[in-house]
């Protein structure tokens, strides 16, 4: 099996044009191909699947006014699904917010997925966030932060900390193009590259920032290139093709986890929705730039890859696509009816220990809450 | 006991934590083969190598933002801001994220750190060697908040502060650093977070002070004294959790406040002791409540001494409070 090839430390001419490994005639290239089994193949296929229906029907209930707000990651499966895969079970994920098939793959259930949407009292994060902002302790996922960018450090700490204690993890990033703009972004790589942690920097460059174009986030010919100027390995890869995300992030992965440090990778992508719930693309992009997207769209491709192998058939995706919507529609059901926090929680996890100020406060709200029920009864 | 100084006993306690905890790492600007521009963490890496104190690149908010994802993977860093005017570029790593990570993962992901600041005017430092920034974190839920003013209090509060899950701000107060000299135990102690130290008994005002100013409160009661007015100077030495008990049983006594920061005086924690005060002993006061502050003016290089509350001005403060 042949492997992408980084720029080592960033050195050389770059290519222009991205990694790949699926082809126009949707076969892959026998030199690139990597080693999985059927099995493997159809599992990428069912998560990407799986991510985009729960996706659309979440975006839709936005738009009924049964959820709050929602970012779906359509366009972006591949990039997400296949860089997951990628790792192990033990490595940490430092997610942006738009990573859900990452999450899918890791084996959180859609029923987590949907309890954190609805903020109810069995979203493991208590209701503290607003829809998306995942946090899954027992998969390794940490907590997302809305201002992007802080995750980048923080995941080289983590691989860092990981690296001093010899243990065999690895810590992979997800951010957008626009979050290279943040200064984060340097302090990040610049840290990962002294010290040479186990880190992987997924740039998801989907070409979009709410409004903002890839064109003014940097005068750079790419993103990956970037890396050069840390030290660090860089790669530029077609992140609408999940075969070649995965054959990048093994790389990278398995290149950490024997002490050879940081590495950039590119996945050139699209965002073909909005940015949320709360935008409308058509105010500031050409349709015609979706469209010609929308032809390189990641599942449809891997589709017709594994149609030519046999491993895909109508028959096939009408069952997935069945019981998808029907285990979607009832974990939304279920997260709908579940019963939000208490107010007594409100006060929780502040700190360690709650505190007597905060002790005092929280027996101000209830009782303040409890005049106002009398005052109704 | 040894007599030490206030850097010293801060290396005391760091140099103890780590015989003890092997997952302490103290990372910062220049604090590893120098051992700190202050010199508080001399000679650790000699000890504990350069794995556990290391010396980062220029920048706050790698500092930061690389002790959290430590922190989160289950390691103590104890990171070291060379002053507290530096610390803005980490601004976001420390309110939204170290702060927010155990709440906002609902207790899934604590974040226990200690980051030290040497903080405080009177070292002819200017505006960025001078600030007190301490109602920022004071503001910022999630954090606590400890203000030594004297060795022995700053290595058992610093030893007790390492041992919190929770994310800690110990602010140094650097214009004492030397000058503040006195008897250390030796070995292991803490101070629990969130208990002040009555620094001078007294009966007929309230002086409230913490860091630096508790010096200034202390020099400021011997004047009253011989003026014949008998104040009692509390040293907060926690700002979040705050000793609030003993505030009050104080003000029960004396019926009268005065209370000393050396931060500017807008949105400063002496407006929060004041309305705090005002909530809980409001009938027990016989005068109102005064405060001695900076100026809400960036901190001056050639007008420090005028900036800052000297004990003259804590003095007149006094006064005006008993006379009313």
């Amino acid at each position: 099996m042949s492997l992408v090839e980084f720029k080592v430390g960033g050195a050389g001419a770059w290519p222009t044009a991205p990694f790949t490994v699926l082809r126009e005639d949707d076969t892959a290239d026998p030199a690139t191909m990597p080693d999985l089994s059927d099995e493997d193949l159809r599992a990428l296929y069912r998560t990407m699947v799986l991510t985009r229906a729960f996706d659309q029907r979440m975006f839709m209930l936005q738009r009924q006014g049964r959820l709050g707000f929602y970012l779906a990651s359509t366009g972006e499966e591949a990039a997400t699904v296949g860089s997951a895969f990628a790792l192990e079970p033990q490595d940490w994920v430092f997610p942006c917010y738009r990573e859900q098939g990452c999450y899918l793959w890791r084996g959180v259930t859609i029923q987590e997925l949907a309890h954190q949407c609805y903020g109810n009292a069995l979203d493991v994060t208590k209701g503290r966030q607003m829809p998306v902002h995942y946090s899954f302790r027992h998969k390794n996922i940490v907590s997302i932060s809305s201002p992007l960018t802080v995750q980048l450090p923080q995941a080289v700490g983590t691989a860092w900390a990981a690296k001093l204690r010899k243990d065999p993890v690895v810590t992979l990033t997800y951010f957008g193009e626009g979050a290279s703009s943040q200064g984060d972004f340097h302090v990040g790589l610049n840290f990962a590259g002294v010290y040479k942690t186990p880190t992987i920097f997924f740039l998801r460059n989907n070409g979009w920032a709410i409004s903002t174009p890839r064109s003014v986030q940097t005068a750079s010919e790419n993103f990956a290139m970037k890396a050069s100027a840390y030290g660090i390995d860089g790669v530029l890869v077609d992140g609408n093709d999940i075969l070649a995300v995965i054959v990048a992030t093994r790389k990278a992965a398995e290149k950490a986890r024997q002490g050879g440090g940081p590495t950039l990778i590119e996945a050139l992508t699209y965002r073909v929705g909005s940015h949320s719930t709360s935008d409308d693309p058509s105010a500031y992009r050409d349709e015609t730039e979706v469209k010609e997207w929308e032809r390189k769209d990641p599942i449809q491709r891997f589709q017709r890859f594994l149609a030519k192998r046999g491993l895909w058939t109508l028959e096939w995706e009408a069952e997935l696509q069945e019981t998808y919507k029907a285990q979607i529609l009832e974990a939304i059901e279920i997260a709908e009816k579940s019963p939000l926090p208490g107010p007594e929680t409100l006060f929780d996890d502040v700190f360690a220990d709650t505190p007597a100020f905060l002790l005092e406060q929280r027996a101000e709200l209830l009782s303040h809450l409890d005049s106002l029920k009398e005052a109704r009864s | 006991m040894p007599t030490m100084n206030i850097i010293q006993a801060v290396n005391d306690a760091l140099r103890l934590q780590m015989r003890l905890d092997e997952r302490v790492i103290v990372l910062g600007e220049d604090v590893g083969k120098f051992g700190g521009v202050f010199r508080a963490t001399q000679g650790l890496q000699e000890e504990f190598g350069q794995d556990r104190v290391v010396d980062t690149p220029l920048s706050e908010a790698g500092i930061i933002g690389t002790a959290i994802g430590m922190a989160l993977y289950g390691m103590r860093p104890v990171p070291e801001i060379q002053f507290a005017d530096f610390v803005y570029p980490a601004f976001d790593q420390i309110v939204n994220e170290l702060a927010k990570y155990r709440y906002r993962s609902g207790g899934q992901y604590p974040c226990p750190m200690v980051i030290r600041m040497p903080y405080g005017g009177g070292i002819k430092g200017g505006h960025y060697h001078s600030q007190s920034n301490e109602s920022y974190w004071v503001h910022t839920p999630g954090l606590k908040v400890v203000i030594p003013s004297n060795p022995e209090d700053a290595k058992g509060l610093l030893l007790a502060a390492m041992r919190q899950d929770d994310p800690v701000i110990f602010m140094e107060p650097k214009r004492v650093y030397r000058a503040a000299k006195g008897e250390v135990p030796e070995g292991d102690y803490t101070i629990e977070l969130g208990k002040a130290r009555i620094a001078r008994p007294g009966s007929q005002v309230t002086v409230l002070a913490y860091g630096a100013m508790t010096h200034i409160a202390l020099e400021a009661a011997r004047k009253a004294e011989a003026e014949g007015v008998d104040a009692e100077v509390i040293d907060l030495r926690s700002l979040v959790p705050l000793d609030i008990d003993t505030i009050i049983a104080s003000v029960q006594k004396t019926g009268r406040v005065v209370i000393v920061q050396e931060a500017p005086r807008t949105g400063g924690f002496a407006g929060e002791l004041m309305a705090l005060i005002n909530e809980r002993a409001f009938l027990h006061l016989e005068a109102p409540m005064l405060r001695v502050t900076g100026w809400d003016t960036p901190f001056p290089y050639t007008l420090d001494l005028e900036y800052l509350p000297s004990a003259e001005r804590v003095l007149d403060g006094i006064r005006k409070t008993v006379r009313f």
